[in-house]
């Protein structure tokens, strides 16, 4: 389930980047790169647990299914979190800079 | 258990790569200046740039599966802060990180050499389109 929220929250990111394209003002392509690294991890990781478990991988406990869909959104919202501090530390539209410069 | 090391390691790696050819480029775009010609004409898309879609990937990655790791008690926030290591299992998180972390990193740097390949073609079959014209 981890995958497959990541897998979801880079394809989001990638169709935002390229509605955007070429502006790179909000920096979608950041966001969808660090989702896709992610995914690709996973992955690999999916790959090995099928080698390991076989048919069963596909079918996890409830239990299990529900925490990995919880640390699915989880690390969406890590990865949000961290693309909102990289935008506003680029501060590509200045917004950042125009406010701290208004209240001095 | 500690996968994420490997491409953590190998982000590492790629920000200094990146960094060293930055200052290349720069150095070639104050050449390229002196000389009148355009420097992003020259080049396209520069290597930097692309280099650094890998470093985001890498660092994203590793950064999002260490969360997953804390999640599972894999990674704790005192010394060691590996468990396996605590436990005395290093042998087998040496043998997960030589597998499935090596695993990741040579995929993570795969896909990119793919992004790098249909970008370089893009930009090759744009240079050629805009030189025939030229020539028209």
């Amino acid at each position: 389930m981890t995958l497959l929220i990541s897998v979801f929250a880079a394809v989001i990111s990638t169709l935002l980047w390229y509605k955007n394209a070429p502006s790179n003002e909000m920096k979608f392509g950041t966001l969808s790169l660090m989702y896709w690294g992610a995914s690709l991890m996973w992955t690999v990781d999916a790959v090995f647990e099928y080698a390991e478990l076989g048919a069963e991988f596909f079918t996890p406990a409830a239990a299990d299914m529900l925490n990995d869909s919880y640390l699915g959104l989880c690390v969406v919202a890590l990865g949000l979190i961290i693309w909102m501090v990289s935008l506003f530390i680029s501060d590509p539209k200045g917004i950042i800079k125009k406010a701290l410069a208004k209240k001095k | 258990m500690a996968c994420f090391l490997v491409p953590g390691t190998e982000a590492i790696v790629t920000t200094v790569v990146t960094q060293v050819v930055k200052s290349r480029e720069k150095n070639l775009k104050k050449k390229a200046e002196l000389e009148g010609t355009h420097f992003e004409e020259k080049i396209g898309t520069s290597f930097s740039t692309k280099l650094g879609w890998l470093n985001k990937m890498l660092w994203g990655g590793s950064a999002l599966l260490a969360f997953e790791h804390v999640w599972h008690g894999e990674v704790i926030p005192v010394f060691p802060f590996l468990t396996a290591v605590k436990e005395g299992e290093t042998l087998g998180m040496l043998k997960e990180m030589g597998t499935a972390g090596v695993g990741m990193a040579i995929l993570v740097t795969a896909a990119w050499i793919g992004m790098v390949i249909v970008s370089n073609a893009i930009e090759k079959r744009r240079a050629d389109v805009s030189s025939a014209e030229k020539e028209a």
